[in-house]
C-alpha cells in the first residue's frame, strides 16, 4: 500500500475517533439517566408534596426502601451472571422465622423454645445467615451440576422455603423479640438502623463485586461463559458462590424485617423477590448478562422507595401504585435493551 | 533455545464423536520458533487436532509431547499454564469488560488484603500491550474494539501467560489488508523471539507469505508437511483436495438483460450517504472495499434489517418499500449475511432445519402440512453440490466446522430461489475446492437471469467473479467500474482508499 492511501486511512482513523467522542456523551447520559429519572421523581413529588422532603420522611423512604435493597444487592450478582433468583423472597421468610425463633424474649407468651432463656442477638442473626447461605447456595449448586436453569432451580426452592417456613413454625407467627432484636429495627439517634445496614451490605458488596477476582468472575461468567471457562475460571464453584450471596443478602434483609416488624410469619415477603428483580432491572442491570453496577441497584431500589412513599404521600390509591410501578419496570428494560442493541 | 528442536509433537491422535471420527489417528510435529500452517479441506480435522492440544476435547487416543515431556488429562487452563494458547476460530472475549479484565480474567492480581490491584493490573497490561505495539487504554471496553483489536486483545492475552506456542485459528478471516499486514510483522517478531505459532488459514497467499512449514491433513486423516518453499501452491491444493482444482473463478459472461434493481441517494445515518447504483437481470455486481466502508450497511439497508434515513430502491422500475427482511423476501431478495453466528446459524437446530428455514413456503402441501420428502431431496442435493461435510443432515449445526457452517447457510439461500441476491462475504471460511464449487453456483444462478450483489473483501475473487465493481469509501461509492480485463488490483484499491473517485 502507498503512503498515501496510509495517510488518508490515518485520518479516517481520526474523524471516527471524534464521532466517537459524540456518542461518548450519549453513553454518559444512558449510564447515569437513572439518577436523572430520579432527581426527576424526587422534584415532581416535593413540588406536589413539600412534606417528603422533611428528614423523617427521608428516613422514612430509606428504611422503607432497605429491605428490598439488601436483597436487589443480591439480586445484581445474580442477574449480571445472566441468571435469575426468585427464591428469596421465601428464603428471607425461612431465615426470618429461624432468626425469631431465637430472638424471643423468655417471657413471651407462646415461646418457640419454651425451655429458651433470653439469647444473644449474635446468636439468631448467625442462624439466619447460615440459613441463606445455605438454601442460595443449593440453588446455585443445583444450576451448576445439573444445568437447569437457574429460573426452574429457584422457582422449586422458592416454594420449598415458603414450605419449610410453614412446617417450621406449624403455620403461626413469631412474635416478641429482645431488645437487641428489636434495636435493629430502630435508631440510633435520628439515624435508622436499617439503613445502617444497608449501607455496610452495599460497602460489602461493591468491594465484592468491583474488587475481588470472584467479581470479575461474575461479569464473566454473565458476559461469556465459554471466554471464563477457557481463561480457567471455575464457573461451578463461582455459580454457588453467587446464589449464596443472594441467599445470604436475604437473610440479612430477615433480621432487618425482624427488627423492623417485631414479629415474623411463615407467609412474610412473599412477593418480594420481584420487587428486588425489579430494583436491580430499573438499576440498569442486564438481563442478558455481564452488565451491573451496585450504585444502579441502589439508584434502583431508591426509584421504587421513592415512588411508593411519594405516591402515598400524594394520597394515590395502593392499585394504582402498582400499574405505575410495573410500566416503569417495563420502560426500564426497553431503555437497557435500546442501549445494548446500539452498541452493536 | 535450538531452533531445529520440536516444542510439539503430537503422534496418533484419534478424536471420535458420538458418529464421527474426526480425527483418525494424525500426527504434528512443531518446532521452536517457527510458523507452521495446518491446511486443510473444511472439517478436515485442523480446529479439532488443536481443541485436543489445548486440553478443550481430550483425545481419544494418542500422544501429545509438549518441550519433549508427554502430556495427559489437562484442562485448557493447564495448557495456559503450560504456554500453550489458542486465539479462536470464533473470537470469545467478555464484551461488556475492559481490556485488562478481559487479559487477567482468572488470575487478576492482588493486592496483600486479597483484594484485586487495579493498578498493577493497568500497569502489567500496559506492559504486554507494548510487546505487541498496541496502545489502547486497559481500560477500554472490549466491545468498543473492532474485530482486528480483539484479536490483538487475544494475542495480548496469549503472551501475557508466557505462551511458548500460540494456536491461531483463522485469525485473518475478517481483517483487513492493513491489520493483516500488522498481524503478520507481530507474528514475525514472536517468531525472533524463539515462540513458536501453529496457523491456520484457507487464504494460500497468506500461507506463502508468513509460513515456514505446511501439515496438510484431509478427511482428519495426515497427508505430509513440508517446508513452505519446497511445495508449491498447485502441488498444496491437489494435496489438500485430492484432486486438481484448476477453475478458481468458472465465470462465463451470460446475457445480461433489463435492470432488476435501483438504489438512488440511499443513505444511512452516518454510516453511509447517497449510494445509488443498478443491477441488471444476470449481472453479477461486486461491491468492494475495505472493512468498515458501510458495504455490509448498504446491503443491510435494501434487505430492510436497517431503516433507510432516506433515498428510494425500485425493483422492475416501481418503486419498493422495504422496513422489514420479510418485506425484502416478498420482493425476491435473499441474503447471507456476513457474520454467521450472530445472524445465521441456528447453532442447536440440525442442517436439514437450518436449509429449510427460509424455504418453508415451497414446501407447504395444500393440506397445509409440509412436505418433508421433498425438503429433504433438496437439502441432500445441496449438501452434495457443495460438498458439505456432516455424517447426515439431521447433525446439529453447531457440531459442523467453521467452514461447513458457512456451506449450510449458503445452501439456505440459494434454496430460496430468489431473483435478488445478497451474498456478504459469501466465502469467507471457505476451502479452495468449495470456494470454486461455490462460485460455479453463483455462476449458474446469474445465468438464469438471477441479480446478484456479492460483497467480497478478496479482491480476486471480486475480480474473478464481477461483471461491474461498485467500490465504496468512507460510506460513499467512489466508482463503479466496468470489469474489463485491464482492471487491475491497483486501480480498485485506489477507490477503496479515496485517492480516486468518479462517482
Ligand atoms: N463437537 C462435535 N461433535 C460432532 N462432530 C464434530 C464436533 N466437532 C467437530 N466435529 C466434526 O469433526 C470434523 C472436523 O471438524 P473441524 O472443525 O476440526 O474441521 P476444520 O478442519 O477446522 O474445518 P474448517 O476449515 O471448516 O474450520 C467435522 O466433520 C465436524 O463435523
Ligand atoms: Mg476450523
Amino acid at each position: 500500500m502507498t503512503s498515501d492511501s496510509k495517510k488518508l486511512m490515518d485520518q479516517a482513523e481520526r474523524s471516527r475517533l471524534a464521532d466517537n467522542k459524540k456518542t461518548k456523551v450519549k453513553a454518559l447520559l444512558q449510564k447515569y439517566g437513572i439518577i436523572l429519572v430520579l432527581l426527576f421523581l424526587i422534584i415532581v413529588i416535593s413540588t406536589i408534596q413539600p412534606k417528603f422532603l422533611s428528614s423523617t420522611n427521608i428516613f422514612n423512604v430509606l428504611t422503607q426502601s432497605s429491605i428490598f435493597g439488601i436483597m436487589a444487592l443480591g439480586m445484581t450478582l445474580v442477574i449480571t451472571s445472566k441468571g435469575i433468583d426468585i427464591s428469596v423472597g421465601s428464603v428471607l421468610a425461612l431465615s426470618g422465622v429461624v432468626a425469631a425463633s431465637l430472638a424471643q424474649v423468655s417471657s413471651a407468651t407462646t415461646q418457640y423454645y419454651p425451655s429458651l432463656s433470653d439469647m444473644p442477638v449474635i446468636l439468631p442473626i448467625i442462624a439466619a445467615l447460615l440459613v441463606g447461605l445455605l438454601m442460595g447456595s443449593i440453588n446455585g449448586g443445583l444450576i451448576a451440576f445439573t444445568g437447569i436453569p437457574a429460573f426452574i432451580a429457584t422457582l422449586g426452592m422458592m416454594t420449598i422455603a415458603r414450605g419449610l417456613a410453614l412446617i417450621y413454625t406449624g403455620g403461626k407467627p413469631i412474635s416478641q423479640f429482645t431488645p437487641d432484636m428489636m434495636f435493629i429495627g430502630s435508631k440510633v439517634g435520628f439515624f435508622p438502623v436499617p439503613v445502617l445496614v444497608y449501607l455496610i451490605m452495599i460497602a460489602i458488596t461493591w468491594v465484592l463485586l468491583g474488587y475481588t477476582s470472584f467479581g470479575k468472575n461474575v461479569y464473566a461468567i454473565g458476559g461469556n461463559i465459554k471466554a471464563a471457562e477457557i481463561s480457567g475460571v471455575n464457573v461451578k464453584k463461582n455459580l454457588i458462590l453467587i446464589y449464596g450471596y443472594a441467599g445470604l443478602c436475604a437473610a440479612v434483609a430477615s433480621i432487618v424485617f425482624a427488627g423492623r416488624v417485631g414479629s415474623v410469619h411463615p407467609g412474610a415477603a412473599a412477593g418480594y423477590e420481584l420487587t428486588a428483580i425489579a430494583a436491580t432491572t430499573i438499576g440498569g442491570t442486564s438481563h442478558y448478562g455481564g452488565i451491573g453496577t451496585v450504585w444502579g441497584a441502589v439508584v434502583g431500589a431508591l426509584v421504587l422507595g421513592v415512588l411508593r412513599n411519594g405516591m402515598t404521600l400524594m394520597g394515590i390509591e395502593a392499585y394504582w401504585q402498582q400499574i405505575v410501578e410495573g410500566v416503569i419496570i417495563i420502560v426500564a428494560v426497553v431503555v437497557d435493551m435500546r442501549k445494548n442493541a446500539r452498541k452493536k | 533455545m535450538e531452533r531445529d528442536k520440536e516444542i510439539l509433537v503430537m503422534k496418533d491422535i484419534v478424536k471420535t464423536f458420538p458418529g464421527v471420527k474426526a480425527l483418525k489417528g494424525v500426527d504434528l510435529n512443531v518446532k521452536y520458533g517457527e510458523i507452521h500452517a495446518l491446511m486443510g479441506e473444511n472439517g478436515a480435522g485442523k480446529s479439532t487436532l488443536m481443541k485436543c492440544l489445548i486440553g478443550i476435547h481430550p483425545p481419544t487416543s494418542g500422544q501429545i509431547y509438549f518441550e519433549g515431556n508427554l502430556i495427559e488429562n489437562y484442562s485448557t487452563s493447564d495448557a495456559l499454564k503450560m504456554g500453550i494458547a489458542m486465539i479462536h476460530q470464533e473470537l470469545s472475549p467478555v464484551e461488556h469488560r475492559s481490556i485488562m479484565e478481559n487479559i487477567w480474567l482468572g488470575r487478576e492480581p492482588k493486592t496483600k488484603l486479597g483484594l484485586v490491584d487495579h493498578k498493577k493490573m493497568y500497569e502489567m497490561t500496559k506492559d504486554v500491550l507494548k510487546l505487541i505495539d498496541f496502545n489502547e487504554d486497559p481500560k477500554t471496553l472490549v466491545a468498543s474494539l473492532t474485530v482486528a483489536n480483539m484479536q490483538m486483545i487475544e494475542i495480548a492475552k496469549a503472551l501475557s501467560y508466557n505462551a511458548k506456542l500460540i494456536i491461531m485459528d483463522e485469525p485473518t478471516s475478517a481483517l483487513t489488508n492493513k491489520e493483516i499486514e500488522q498481524l503478520f510483522s507481530i507474528m514475525r517478531r514472536l517468531r525472533e523471539n524463539g515462540k513458536s505459532i501453529i496457523y491456520i488459514s484457507h487464504k494460500l497467499d497468506e500461507i506463502y507469505e508468513i509460513c515456514d512449514r505446511i501439515t496438510v491433513y484431509r478427511d482428519g486423516q495426515y497427508i505430509g508437511d513440508g517446508d513452505t518453499k519446497d511445495i508449491n501452491v498447485n502441488e498444496l491444493i491437489k494435496m489438500m483436495v485430492g484432486r486438481e482444482v484448476n477453475e478458481m473463478f468458472p465465470k462465463v459472461t451470460c446475457d445480461i438483460g433489463d435492470v432488476k434493481l435501483e438504489v438512488k441517494n440511499l443513505c444511512y445515518g452516518r454510516k453511509f450517504k447517497d449510494v445509488s447504483f443498478d443491477v441488471k437481470k444476470g449481472e453479477i455486481l461486486g461491491i468492494a472495499g475495505l472493512v468498515g466502508a458501510g458495504r455490509t450497511e448498504v446491503i443491510e439497508t435494501i434487505f430492510g434489517i436497517r431503516e433507510k434515513s432516506s433515498g428510494q430502491i425500485y425493483v422492475d422500475g416501481n418503486e419498493v418499500r422495504i422496513k422489514t427482511p420479510a418485506d425484502a423476501k416478498q420482493n425476491k431478495m435473499a441474503l447471507l449475511t456476513e457474520d454467521r453466528r450472530s445472524t445465521g446459524i441456528f447453532p442447536m437446530l440440525t442442517v436439514f432445519q437450518n436449509v429449510i428455514i427460509a424455504n418453508i413456503q415451497k414446501y407447504i402441501k395444500k393440506t397445509g402440512l409440509l412436505n418433508h420428502k421433498k425438503a429433504i431431496e433438496d437439502t441432500n442435493e445441496f449438501v452434495k453440490a457443495i460438498s458439505i461435510k456432516t455424517p447426515s443432515i439431521y447433525q446439529k449445526v453447531e457440531n459442523l466446522s467453521g467452514g461447513n457452517q458457512q456451506k449450510v447457510l449458503v445452501a439456505r439461500w440459494l434454496l430460496t430461489n430468489p431473483e435478488i441476491l445478497f451474498l456478504d462475504e459469501p466465502t469467507r471460511g471457505i476451502d479452495v475446492g468449495a470456494k470454486a464449487e461455490i462460485h460455479r453456483l453463483i455462476t449458474n444462478l446469474a445465468g438464469q437471469g438471477k441479480s446478484i450483489i456479492m460483497v467480497s473483501s478478496e479482491l480476486p475473487e471480486v475480480m474473478g467473479m464481477s461483471d461491474r465493481i461498485v467500490i465504496m469509501h468512507e460510506g460513499k461509492v467512489t466508482g463503479i467500474l466496468d470489469n474489463t480485463k485491464d482492471l487491475t488490483q491497483e486501480e480498485i484499491m485506489r477507490y477503496a482508499t479515496g485517492q480516486a473517485a468518479t462517482a
